[in-house]
């Protein structure tokens, strides 16, 4: 009798943690188990909570390398891999200071002429792929790597124009904080990001990108406060 | 009884050293550990250098005298050909330390000990080492005394039955390794090892240590150490050979591939998988290729076939070193340079993800060769480019800069996203329209008014105004190097579209670094 009272008050304790541990096996289960096309989610980045969500299978046209980095870092620091192609100009320690974990990350900085099959071969193994495509994608060949990336449960980041793309997601009205006229240095920056998906109003939302602290999150002052933060610098 | 025959090869780190770097023996040489000397040759002593002398006092004696580092792992590695050697004469041969070898006495097989001697002094200085010492004796011990008693190239064999000791009794008492022991004996007034073997044995163990009381022993006919012959190290290096020697490198790997699951298998026999391996590719009336390979996880059949075929196809382009065309391949061999225990790299019960990344990322290798496809690391730097590095996928990092040094000159976080691979040449006026330039001293000719990213002829970035900037941060590279230095200002500047820049100008020029994009 003494046993089960005790057990019975151990797992009133941990009762929360198991359930969440459950769940999460739970998830687990549910994606090994899931018919493909039907678009698990994937991790995605604090900051770019409530405009846009990754999902596997999706394909994600963005404007900016830096707004790319950000949906790169999502799926990357919860531990799945990721590959970068055709970016040459792919700023490491902005992707590690993103959250991209590079220990999982593949770069083809050249593919050549090869990008597509390059990336048809990576979509199957990874579960980001970043690409900057080299001249123009025609829609039967997003269709077809669409399909691969519905098969292979990933999702595909383009840097440009995507035809038919889920999300085209693009950073706004970027304004620097620390700059001055010859001082200072270039400590944050205050960005739009705005997702467009389908026919829908766009989603928009302020971010910090990269914060004052190095983090990147919404910005959650009003506009009038970085006004006067912008003003302290130049003063 | 069998005799014990000891091989010495006077002062090996100095040969070794010597017939490694191909320089010739008779030059004056030293082996310095901590700026003192180790080892040197006979020449070097005849100008008077001796063990433990300071370098510069070395040098003082002898200004040419070739200054060579100490290093354990050479005296071995080039003291293994020698082993090899001798076990071809005679198996069962004992390393005792780089430089010296004892096996059991091979003297009835070549009909006297002087001639067998001869027999293994004659095959070690076919290798190149001159200056060789044999010494044969009834025991270990004794043996090596005799080497180290004998002239060069010369046997010398100390007479069985008893006349051990009568030898044993006239050394001086310095051949005791043991530096406080020879000072005390010495101090006592003893000068020979006859004086130490007169002791009694409890009294020499107490007061000068267990190899002094071991030496005595020995000196007495007991204690003697037996010859035991070591292992040979496993052959497990395979090499395919081809007749008529193969032109294309398809046809080579189709036939490599048995000789690559034989290597495989090999390693597995014996529980243990290669990490790197070290692929030689013999060719005609061209040098050979040579490359190392490191593997991630572990080398399978197949991953060697794509090294070997990559071996090639560089080797036949000349991206890794000099084209080499026309030569047809005779021989290729696959040498394990690491092999660990197979328990080390086995999946997890629940693993297997990272299996199926490295297979793809196989898939883009053979696409589009080894080198495209690369990790990225972030290493130290001043300048973005310099603050990365991409290591081909399968290598390891090798000379990456250390993050954690200051680097003063670098630009503080952010990071640029875009790092250009090869800057753009930009353009930079003050309000008048004139360039702007840095002066010598570090000023500006002008405040930076307008900027174009990118001057080139096929550009689309115009020009803008620069609504904030900072700079220039200056950083001089190099600068004790006439030709490699390099004195460059760097700049941050904004644009009115919002947009950040990292512009660089370099002696009279300037140049877009990388983007805040």
């Amino acid at each position: 009798m003494f046993d089960t009272h005790w057990v019975g008050v151990v797992a009133g304790i941990d009762r929360h943690q198991r359930l969440a541990q459950i769940e999460q096996l739970r998830s687990k289960v549910r994606r090994l188990e899931q018919k493909p096309g039907m678009g698990a989610e994937l991790a995605t980045h604090a900051a770019l909570g409530g405009v846009v969500q990754l999902r596997a299978g999706g394909t994600y046209a963005a404007d900016s390398l830096s707004l790319a980095m950000l949906l790169m870092a999502g799926p990357s620091a919860a531990g799945e891999w990721s590959a970068v192609v055709g970016v040459e100009d792919f700023g490491v320690e902005a992707a590690a200071e993103l959250g991209v974990d590079l220990e999982r990350t593949i770069v083809v900085p050249r593919p050549k002429d090869s990008w597509l099959e390059a990336t048809a071969a990576l979509v199957d193994v990874t579960t980001l792929v970043l690409v900057r495509p080299t001249g123009r994608v025609t829609p039967a060949v997003a269709e077809k790597i669409g399909a691969r990336l519905r098969t292979r449960g990933a999702a595909l980041v383009a840097l440009g124009d995507w035809p038919r793309a889920d999300v085209r997601l693009r950073a706004t009205e970027p304004s620097w904080v620390g700059l001055g006229a010859g001082d200072g240095h270039l400590r944050a920056r205050r960005m739009v990001v705005e997702a467009v998906r389908g026919t829908a109003p766009p989603r928009r939302t302020a971010l910090w990108f990269p914060g004052p602290d190095g983090a990147t999150r919404k910005v959650m002052e009003p506009v009038a406060d970085i006004a006067d933060l912008r003003k302290q610098e130049s003063a | 009884m069998s005799r014990t025959l000891v091989v010495w090869c006077a002062d090996w780190p100095v040969a070794a050293a010597l017939g490694e770097q191909g320089l010739p023996r008779h030059l004056p040489a030293a082996v310095f550990a901590q700026n003192r000397v180790q080892a040197c040759n006979q020449a070097a002593r005849e100008f008077g250098i001796k063990r433990g002398m300071r370098r510069r006092d070395a040098q003082a004696r002898c200004p040419e005298v070739q200054v060579l580092a100490a290093d354990d792992a050479r005296d071995a590695r080039v003291f293994e050909e020698v082993l090899l050697r001798l076990e071809e004469l005679r198996p069962g041969v004992m390393p005792l330390r780089p430089g010296l070898a004892a096996l059991r006495s091979p003297a009835r097989f070549y009909g006297g000990e002087e001639e067998a001697g001869a027999a293994i002094a004659e095959c070690v200085v076919g290798l190149g080492i001159w200056d060789v010492r044999i010494g044969i004796a009834d025991e270990l011990f004794t043996a090596e005394q005799a080497a180290r008693s004998a002239g060069l190239q010369e046997t010398y064999a100390v007479p069985a039955d008893g006349g051990s000791t009568a030898f044993l009794r006239a050394l001086p008492v310095h051949v005791l390794e043991d530096a406080n022991a020879v000072s005390l004996l010495q101090r006592l007034g003893l000068t020979t090892l006859g004086g130490l073997a007169d002791l009694p044995g409890a009294d020499v163990k107490a007061r000068f240590g267990a190899q002094a009381a071991w030496v005595r022993q020995v000196i007495h006919g007991e204690g003697a150490r037996p010859v035991t012959g070591r292992t040979p190290p496993p052959e497990l290096a395979t090499e395919v050979a081809f007749e008529p020697p193969l032109d294309s490198a398809e046809a080579v790997c189709f036939s490599a591939r048995q000789a690559a699951e034989g290597f495989v298998k090999g390693l597995a026999a014996r529980q243990e998988v290669c990490t790197e391996v070290r692929i030689e590719i013999v060719m005609e009336d061209v040098p050979d290729a040579v490359r190392t390979w490191a593997h991630p996880r572990w080398f399978s059949a197949a991953d060697l076939i794509d090294r070997l075929h990559w071996q090639l196809a560089g080797v036949r382009t000349g991206s890794t070193g000099p084209a080499r065309k026309g030569g047809a391949v005779m021989t290729v061999r696959f040498v394990p340079e690491v092999a660990v225990s197979e328990a080390v790299h086995a999946d997890g019960l629940w693993g297997g993800t990272d299996e199926r990344v490295n297979r793809g990322i196989a898939r883009v290798q053979g696409l589009l060769g080894h080198e495209a496809v690369v990790a990225p690391v972030v290493q130290g730097g001043r300048s973005p480019r310099d603050r990365q590095a991409y290591v081909p996928w399968g290598d390891r990092p090798s000379t990456l800069r250390d993050r954690t040094l200051p680097w003063p000159g670098s630009i503080p976080p952010p990071a640029p996203a875009r790092v250009l691979a090869d800057p753009w040449p930009a353009e930079v006026c003050d309000q008048a329209g004139r360039p702007v330039v840095v002066l010598p001293r570090g000023g500006l000719s002008g405040d930076p008014a307008r900027y174009r990213p990118a001057a080139g002829s096929g550009s689309a970035e115009p020009w803008q105004r620069i609504a904030s900037w900072a700079g220039p941060w200056p950083v001089t590279e190099a600068w004790w190097e006439p030709s490699a230095g390099r004195r460059v200002a760097r700049f941050q500047l904004v644009g009115v579209d919002g947009r950040a820049w990292l512009a660089t100008f370099d002696t009279d020029h300037w140049l877009t670094e990388a983007s805040y994009d």
